[in-house]
């Protein structure tokens, strides 16, 4: 009865080394940012204002990858916006699954009037203008750290929600939640035993997914100046003030614009590849 | 096959009906759709019936009524004298572990996150038993499965091994009645024999009753001592296997009986 079915493994593809490699990466860089910062990100120096990277000539040793027209070292400003950018991924990120994940795993699996309270309340949710509805969010409780989470969590709850519902209604029609109850399991404890272990991975890919579009949102919100308060730097903030002297100094935009870009990408490269990991069917 | 002392699965005049959604108008009810038409018999203790009929026949139905994962509409069902037929699951719960069933598709059956351990070990906890680590092992040497087949995941064994830990499920549990709903049409031939002859020796080795839902009844033939024929969700014919199939009664039998390819088509049943 012995064979080899149980002794395949399926390695760690480039994919999710690269991706987790890149942010590990980012989560040093901003926990040590005080420290391996060669700059004070708020210090300026009017008269060494817009200098170019260090590669390019006149530019001044002492900043790596530039300043931009403050004379702010450009480096030292994308590593203290790597800790905003990751503290709002991992924060809005993880309440949006908690929550979203939650309403759809009730409304999928016990179905009834359940299901129909969050689905209407998910379909008129929709009907919100996202960009407009956390801009008016944030106009109303005023900028800054919490608010920018709480503006994400309360958009972008119904993305986990749906899917994770229609997720655990394909789920709650497999025998084995027949079986469950067959062998006198109840309702909760079905849902959380049998089903919510079917669902994690679903969820581990819409919340990777999800930190992506945080950064993201972070962004456009400092982009539109509504985010955090300019003493402190936010690539968003960075890509907004470097649009403006594109001519001049491009560096300025490029660099957390490629910082933003590589951040983004990596973690829904980071759900693709946990998602192979986590399924024992693929692996 | 031993004298019937009692009957331990009974059904009364059973009805059941569901909604037909696709037909269902913007304002009102849906009209329903007669799944079961007041279906009867008693299963003896320790008997093992066959209950067969075609595809839409309401044989699967008839199962999931007896064992209550679906409510009847009209009439009883009786499990060792307790009417079952509309106890809510709550009050069913303490019931659970005598009457258990074994299901068509071991693949949606098992759970794919659960070790074969959990799949066999979690029924066990959940009805209150001691020493389960023991009685997970006995179950898995009772099905013929490695010890060490515990600790896989249902995609890492083969067909037959998964039906078989659905059997250990049930068989765990001792319950007094199993319903197998198709459990070998999904097999090869070989393993269909393998897991018959499997079913045959614990049901006379644990004297359980059990009903058996095949739409194949060379498969029945083999397994059990009486036969109930269902067509559109009535009772055509009950009767002793051998005297089913030496003297079919009813039209639709001779059709079922008919269609069982035969190793030489000029041989008969009888």
């Amino acid at each position: 009865m012995a064979d080899g079915r149980g002794t395949i493994r399926r390695r760690a593809g480039l994919r999710l080394w690269l991706a987790g490699g890149w942010l590990a990466l980012l989560a040093l860089a901003a926990i040590l940012a005080p420290w391996i910062a060669p700059a004070d990100p708020l210090a300026q120096d009017l008269l060494g204002g817009r200098l170019p990277p260090i590669w390019v000539r006149g530019a001044d040793p002492q900043y790596l990858l530039g300043t931009d027209s403050l004379g702010r070292d450009v480096l030292s400003r994308i590593l203290w916006g790597a800790r905003i950018a990751l503290i709002v991924a991992a924060l809005a990120g993880t309440a949006t699954a908690l929550i979203g994940a939650t309403l759809g795993l009730l409304a999928g699996f016990l179905r009834g009037w359940v299901d129909l309270l969050i689905s209407r309340l998910i379909d008129i949710w929709m009907a919100f203008p996202p960009v407009l509805f956390s801009i008016l969010l944030i106009a109303v409780t005023g900028p800054g750290l919490g608010p920018i989470i709480l503006a994400i969590v309360v958009i972008d709850w119904t993305r986990f929600a749906r899917v994770v519902r229609a997720e655990a209604m394909a789920q709650g029609a497999m025998d084995y939640v027949a079986s469950a109850r067959v062998a006198g399991r109840g309702r909760i404890g079905t849902m959380l035993r049998e089903i919510l272990p079917n669902v994690v991975p679903t969820i581990v890919v819409l919340l990777t997914l999800e930190m992506g579009i945080s950064v993201i949102v972070e962004a456009i919100l400092s982009f539109v100046n509504l985010s955090i308060s300019t003493d402190q730097p936010t690539w968003g903030g960075m890509i907004a003030e470097g649009r403006t002297s594109i001519h001049q100094a491009w560096w300025v935009l490029v660099f957390p614009l490629i910082a933003l870009f590589l951040t983004v990408l990596s973690f829904s490269q980071l759900g693709e590849g946990l998602k192979d990991r986590f399924d024992p069917v693929l692996r | 096959m031993a004298e019937p002392c009692a009957e331990l699965h009974v059904v009364e005049n059973l009805h059941l009906s569901l909604p037909d959604m696709t037909r269902k108008p913007i304002f009102g009810a849906a009209p329903r759709i007669e799944i079961l038409r007041g279906i009867s018999f008693a299963l003896a203790k320790g008997s093992v019936v066959g209950i067969v009929g075609g595809s839409g026949s309401g044989k699967s139905t008839l199962g999931r009524a007896m064992v209550r994962l679906l409510e009847p509409t009209g009439g009883r069902v009786l499990f060792d004298g307790i009417d079952i037929t509309h106890r809510g699951e709550a009050g069913l719960r303490p019931l659970r572990r005598r009457f258990q069933m074994i299901f068509q598709d071991p693949t949606s059956s098992l759970n794919p996150r659960h070790r074969v351990r959990t799949i066999i070990a979690e029924p066990l906890r959940l009805h209150g038993f001691a020493d389960i680590d023991a009685r997970v092992v006995r179950a898995l040497d009772q099905v013929g499965l490695a010890r060490e087949m515990a600790g896989r995941f249902p995609h890492e064994l083969s067909g037959g091994q998964r039906q078989r830990v659905g059997i250990a499920r049930a068989i765990a549990l001792e319950p007094d009645f199993i319903l197998a709903d198709e459990i070998v049409s999904g097999l090869d031939v070989s393993s269909q024999a393998q897991v018959l002859n499997l079913l045959e020796r614990l049901v006379r080795d644990l004297g359980l009753t059990l009903a058996f839902i095949s739409h194949d009844l060379s498969v029945i033939r083999r397994l059990c001592s009486r036969v109930i024929v269902l067509r559109q969700g009535a009772v055509v014919e009950d009767r002793p296997t051998a005297d089913l199939f030496a003297a079919p009664a009813a039209e639709y039998t001779r059709e079922l009986l008919a269609s069982i390819p035969l190793p030489d088509p000029d041989q008969t049943w009888g």
